[in-house]
């Protein structure tokens, strides 16, 4: 009886999607003003990220007491300039995620081809190299990496390959397992077509979508894995400003101001919800039947 | 059951070789260890004598073969820092981190089953739509961060619970809340969806007919089949949060295995960060393996099934 009866939705479901189904137009414009960020980030920055202005230092958000209109998230230890700082880590965010992303998609994806597709030793091969990737977790094996490879953005982007690439794999092997029992592959197959243009022409088309779908919903799983190994001080370093690194700024001041390590985790939030809400959204739309991701 | 159980143990035997060779690798790419481990005045002679000693004068395979046999018996080499054998420091450390990660399941279990079996059968009610919109933000928000304001508003603020350390049940509340906090959203829609399986079954139409009071149709007889799905997850939670549980105990200073590895990293101790992470990738493969092999226990078809 409930079921009949069109129930209000929440207010905050309501302002992220509108409707069923509808564009979730508030998560696409956050991830556009990441991107909008990361790209102009230089030239969006009401003062420079690491210019050092004691005098101003500790300063609260605007809205707060002692808060001045010249510093709207206020000021770290510093004095330097929480909103040009968020604004700056948007670029490392962005960078390693759209990298890490296209690269472990590009991994995946084709070893999960190779494998769903030739079968036998190969298959044998690649889902044994599944298994022994996913019993590592992949924390304890970023630090692994982090101890012996040079700090920096590059080794940030490698280590979240090595971890999300099985992902890709598993994915479109499954679904290229199934993909190569259709008849139109079987068909291209006898008439002699290539194995590579069956690759090319036949089966990537039918994964890509599932494959945007899931690059979509990990650009925030990275995002945070991505602050968390920053935060440790085993990922970006300073002098290069970002998310992680700001909660491990803002962590030693926890007692006296709280601005600091709020501002850069709402803004990971924020781009973390709006990526799974987007991707829920493209799952939806793309794949409506099934739905597994 | 038995060739199952053979074929289960075997994966997990390949997996840990192959984590082994993983770290192997990494080995190598650090550099000359012994450049690390003697004086900075020592003479080529005693370079080369240590890596005589070592056997880092013997070519790869044949490295990777006495890396092996040391590794089989928990012999990573001795910490850099602590002149005592790694795996033993580690081993020392682990039980901190496992109380840990209990801790943070028996939390996500202690929300999510009775949010999962709520919103099941109020559908669409107030806590079947808060929950959605609570998994929906839960699920963005990473641990630490969860952690941070945690010690912002209930340590520092309120000052109800310590922020730091290791000590009585009070100093594990928000560390176990932190860590636990990211699978209760899955773990809460895993079991609603079984639920309302269930809850739509021909047995659960039969005990309905019968008479029996709803709340025990639901709370012992439904419940008890709709958590098969919600056990094989919280093997794989379980051994996530062994991996999560590294951050969270740098977050809350907890003296866990985690730690060690993040202190040894920046120490340069690559016996124990290597030590750290055999031991994370043994604790993991068998906490799956074990999960894997007890749901006969809780579904007596799967026993069946196999035996």
């Amino acid at each position: 009886m409930s079921e009949a009866v069109a129930l209000p939705r929440p207010l905050l479901a309501r302002l992220l999607r509108r409707g069923e189904g509808g564009f979730p137009f508030l998560a696409a414009s956050v991830l556009a003003l990441v991107l909008i960020c990361a790209l102009l980030g230089p030239w969006l920055t009401p003062h420079e990220a690491g210019k050092i202005a004691l005098a101003d230092a500790m300063t609260p958000p605007a809205w707060a007491e002692g808060g001045s209109a010249k510093h709207l998230l206020g000021t770290d230890n510093l004095g330097r300039d929480i909103l040009s700082r968020i604004i700056a880590g948007a670029r490392v965010s962005a960078n390693v995620a759209l990298y890490a992303i296209v690269i472990s998609g590009l991994i995946g994806a084709s070893l999960g081809m190779a494998a769903g597709y030739f079968g036998g030793f190969v298959d044998a091969a690649i889902s044994r190299l599944i298994d022994v990737q996913m019993s590592v977790p992949s924390i304890p094996l970023a630090m692994l990496f982090a101890a012996v490879l040079p700090p920096g953005e590059a080794m940030v982007i490698f280590i979240i390959v090595l971890s999300y690439w099985t992902w890709y794999a598993r994915l479109v092997r499954g679904e290229v397992l199934s993909l190569r029992e259709r008849d139109y592959i079987k068909l291209a197959k006898i008439a002699g077509v290539a194995t590579p243009v069956i690759f090319y022409r036949h089966l990537a088309p039918n994964v890509l979508n599932m494959l945007l779908v899931l690059a979509t919903l990990q650009f925030g799983s990275v995002i945070v894995f991505e602050a968390g190994l920053s935060f440790l001080g085993l990922g970006i370093q300073p002098p290069n400003v970002s998310w992680g690194g700001m909660l491990a700024d803002g962590r030693n001041f926890i007692d006296v101001a709280w601005w600091l390590i709020t501002m850069p985790g709402l803004a990971i939030m924020a781009s973390c919800l709006a990526s799974n809400l987007l991707g829920d959204w493209l799952r939806d739309t793309l794949d409506p039947v099934r739905r597994q991701i | 059951m038995r060739a199952y159980f053979v074929k289960r143990v075997l994966q997990g035997v390949v997996a840990i070789v192959g984590a082994l060779l993983i770290v192997f690798v990494a080995q190598r790419l650090s550099g000359d260890p012994v450049a690390l481990m003697l004086p900075m005045d020592a003479g080529e002679a005693e370079f080369a004598a240590m890596r005589e000693a070592l056997g880092l004068d013997k070519p790869l395979p044949a490295q990777f073969g006495i890396f092996m046999v040391n590794a089989v018996q928990g012999d990573f080499g001795d910490s850099y820092q602590w002149q005592a054998p790694a795996m033993t420091l580690l081993l020392e450390r682990l039980p901190a981190t496992l109380e840990l990660a209990l801790a943070g399941l028996v939390f996500a279990l202690l929300l999510a089953v009775p949010l999962g079996v709520v919103s099941s059968v109020h559908r669409g009610g107030l806590v079947d739509r808060a929950a959605k919109v609570f998994a929906m933000l839960g699920q963005a928000v990473p641990g630490f961060w969860i952690g941070l304001l945690l010690i912002l508003f209930v340590a520092v603020e309120l000052q109800w619970l310590p922020a730091f350390g290791r000590g009585g049940l009070s100093n594990l509340v928000l560390p176990a809340i932190a860590l636990g906090w990211y699978p209760v959203a899955a773990m809460t829609r895993t079991l609603r969806s079984s639920m309302l399986d269930i809850l739509d079954s021909d047995y659960v139409r039969m005990e309905r007919a019968i008479g029996l009071p709803e709340r025990w149709i639901v709370w012992r007889y439904a419940l008890r089949n709709a958590m098969v799905p919600l056990v094989t997850m919280i093997g794989v939670y379980f051994a996530n949060m062994l991996g999560g549980a590294f951050v969270i105990e740098v977050v809350f200073a907890w003296p866990g295995i985690g730690r060690a590895v993040v202190d040894a990293v920046f120490a340069r101790d690559f016996p124990v960060v290597q030590a750290g992470v055999v031991l994370a990738a043994l604790v993991f493969v068998a906490v799956n393996l074990i999960v894997d092999l007890s749901y006969g226990l809780i579904d007596p078809r799967i026993r069946h099934a196999k035996a």
